[in-house]
């Protein structure tokens, strides 16, 4: 089977440093003529040799951090920014949707915008006729039809654009990001919209940073790494690669050396260690805590300090502070060590931790997901696959008949 | 099961004005021009009665000023019939240019977002003026009734001519600025003054031959509105325009058309980069 897109060395530069506005004056362009020391310019590759083919019916994920290239490769796939290098062939018509709602106008009403929208996107007037009536049943606004959409919820708006774009039937489908927005329900809707797409054999390439949209969707998985592709390969396996980035994972982690944002910094997290080091299902988790201050005195009153467990689809499941417990601790020896200790039941997983300390409600430490930790497979109901259960925790369940 | 031929995205440019794939977006062309004609006239009370009543205003004002008072000539037809069809035709020009030239900056948010061919937005631009353009005629007919006008036979090849060289003007000039304007923001504001300044040197309010200097006719007759212009009124006055006169506006409309459309395929590719 030929590959429906066969991406090549695919390159995209853009000059950057020289354009302070955005765009360029006229009187900057005149002045660069004249002057005759050269400008200092930089080059910046969003994406760097990209090569990949994608074969019909693929419904690909792609992963990466924000500026790692996802929305530029997804541009110069739809055509709207020509590559600096490399080419892309394509066998199918490709319809992109890198935003809902794109030329929607608050002046016309929801009917006109539908029609807009929909022959913007690649539709014929004719098929906006034919699915219409469906179109309007799926966002459920038909009692605001003919009301301009400046008069709209967002919500209302929101639903409306994807209902438009959920009915295009190109044969290579691009989707950035467009799932982050709107309500859960809503969401749900849209994504099984999606996998009914791509189950009828289209081919999908979906930005997102919602793993569980990523995985109803998709099956194969691509990482982006600061304008390369960095993996390619199953989608759980892509997801693992990503939640690995930037995160150590080990018995005892040192943090001095880990990246901080600027904060207030002068209590900070030091060390960190699993005192019941490998995890097991249902063992409770034991965690250390030693933190370092970089004033004198070395004595801080009203810590608040705690971490949160986060699981592969960015959901926090447990949330950890003294806080909660009405417990006050005044750090004053950087050698003590504050004791963590959990009760367990998460599924076998991949699990990453959020930490951060507050001292008198100032900010001192925030490390985002820098520790990642695992729990072998095992269920406590004896069934042989644990995959096949679906609860993000395994609590003990009995069933009886009364 | 492929349906589509296949297609290479790369970093080279095709420059080939591409009418199959022009035609295949047809249908944008339409929308475009509706989306612009229904935006035009939402929340008005008077709504499309708008497109008759702004010339026929400025019709009104120009006569008492430059008919009236100042007692301009007008190529021995009434001055508001020589004033309005003068205005009919310019009015093409100077919405659709002003239209066409911001074109690709009020619809930015789509151009970042969704690939058709570029050329498709200004040309809408251009739709829509040539629509004001129509519920205006409706008014200059009975006009013509009014100050029993006689119209010779000739307008049936001579006002669709005329449109036509303004359209290719408006176009050629209008693409351009607008691909200039992506890049270069100052056009926002040279547009304006340049479209008041070929104003007041297109034969609209006053006839061609009212400047004394050779020179300045020259210059006049440069503009592609004078070929357009003059060609409207050719049924009216029966005055055939100077040929080299002609000749000269003509070339210039081509000319714009050319160099107009090429700059803007040249550049249509990074707008997204730019916009």
């Amino acid at each position: 089977m030929k590959p429906i897109l066969e991406i090549s060395n695919l390159s995209k530069k853009y000059t950057i440093g020289h354009q302070v506005h955005g765009y360029l004056s006229l009187r900057e362009r005149i002045q660069s003529v004249f002057r005759f020391e050269s400008r200092e310019k930089e080059d910046f590759w969003a994406i760097r040799d990209i090569s990949f083919d994608v074969y019909p019916g693929d419904a690909i994920g792609i992963v990466g951090r924000n500026g790692a290239g996802k929305s530029t490769l997804l541009k110069i796939l739809s055509k709207i920014t020509p590559p600096t290098a490399g080419n892309i062939i394509s066998r199918g018509r490709i319809a992109s949707l890198l935003e809902v709602g794109t030329g929607f106008h608050p002046e016309l009403s929801g009917r006109e915008n539908i029609f807009f929208n929909g022959s913007l996107l690649g539709m014929r007037q004719k098929e906006i006729e034919n699915k219409f009536d469906e179109i309007l049943d799926f966002s459920g606004v038909e009692k605001f039809l003919d009301t301009p959409l400046k008069h709209y919820s967002s919500g209302m708006q929101l639903r409306l654009a994807f209902s438009v774009a959920a009915f295009l039937e190109p044969e290579i489908l691009i989707i950035d990001e467009v799932l982050a927005v709107g309500d859960s329900v809503f969401q749900q809707k849209c994504i099984q919209k999606m996998t009914e797409v791509s189950e009828s054999g289209r081919t999908i390439l979906f930005v997102s940073h919602n793993f569980s949209s990523l995985r109803s969707l998709c099956k194969r998985g691509i990482k982006l790494d600061r304008g390369r592709k960095t993996f390619d390969g199953s989608l759980e396996d892509t997801i693992d690669a990503y939640q690995s980035l930037g995160r150590v994972s080990g018995e005892t982690i040192d943090l001095l050396k880990t990246t901080r944002g600027k904060l207030a910094q002068e209590l900070i997290f030091r060390k960190f260690r699993f005192l019941n080091w490998p995890i097991h299902f249902g063992e409770p988790i034991k965690m250390g805590l030693m933190l370092r201050s970089s004033r004198p005195d070395g004595n801080f009153r009203d810590l608040d300090f705690g971490l949160s467990i986060i699981d592969k689809n960015n959901t926090c499941l447990i949330h950890i502070s003294n806080r909660f417990l009405h417990q006050e601790f005044n750090h004053m020896d950087d050698d003590d060590e504050y004791i963590i200790e959990t009760e367990n039941i998460l599924r076998p997983g991949r699990y990453s931790l959020t930490l951060f300390l507050r001292v008198a409600d100032v900010v001192q430490d925030h490390l985002t997901e820098v520790i990642s930790f695992e729990i072998p497979d095992f269920n406590p109901y004896g069934h042989r696959d644990t995959a096949a259960i679906f609860g993000a925790i395994f609590p003990k369940f009995t069933i009886k008949r009364s | 099961m492929i349906s589509e031929p296949v297609v290479v995205i790369s970093s080279k440019q095709n420059l080939t004005l591409s009418i199959k794939e022009l035609w295949r977006y047809r249908e944008l062309f339409y929308f475009f021009t509706w989306r612009d004609i229904k935006v035009k006239y939402k929340q008005t009370v008077l709504g499309l009665l708008w497109a008759i009543l702004q010339p026929l205003l400025m019709m009104i004002i120009f006569t008492w000023f430059f008919g009236r008072t100042l007692k301009i000539p007008s190529e021995n037809l009434p001055y508001p019939i020589f004033v309005f069809s003068g205005l009919l035709v310019w009015n093409v020009f100077a919405s659709g240019l002003v239209n066409a030239s911001n074109s690709m900056i009020n619809n930015s948010a789509i151009i970042k977002k969704i690939y058709f061919p570029r050329l498709i937005i200004p040309v809408s631009s251009v739709l829509v003026s040539l629509f004001d353009f129509a519920m205006a005629f409706v008014l200059f007919i009975p006009l013509l009734m009014y100050y029993q006008q006689a119209l010779s036979w000739t307008a049936l090849w001579a006002w669709p001519l005329a449109l036509f060289v303004s359209i290719m003007a408006t176009l050629g000039m209008g693409c351009w600025l607008a691909a200039l304007n992506v890049k270069y923001r100052d056009f926002r504001y040279v547009i304006p003054f340049l479209v008041q300044v070929l104003f007041f040197l297109s034969p609209v309010i006053y006839p061609v031959f009212l400047l004394p200097y050779p020179l300045l006719q020259y210059i006049q007759v440069s503009s592609p509105m004078y070929a357009a212009i003059e060609l409207f009124r050719f049924p009216l006055t029966h005055v055939a325009p100077d040929p080299i006169f002609l000749t000269i506006s003509l070339a210039s409309g081509i000319f714009l058309l050319l160099v107009g459309t090429f700059y803007f395929r040249k550049t249509e590719d990074f707008f997204a980069d730019f916009a």
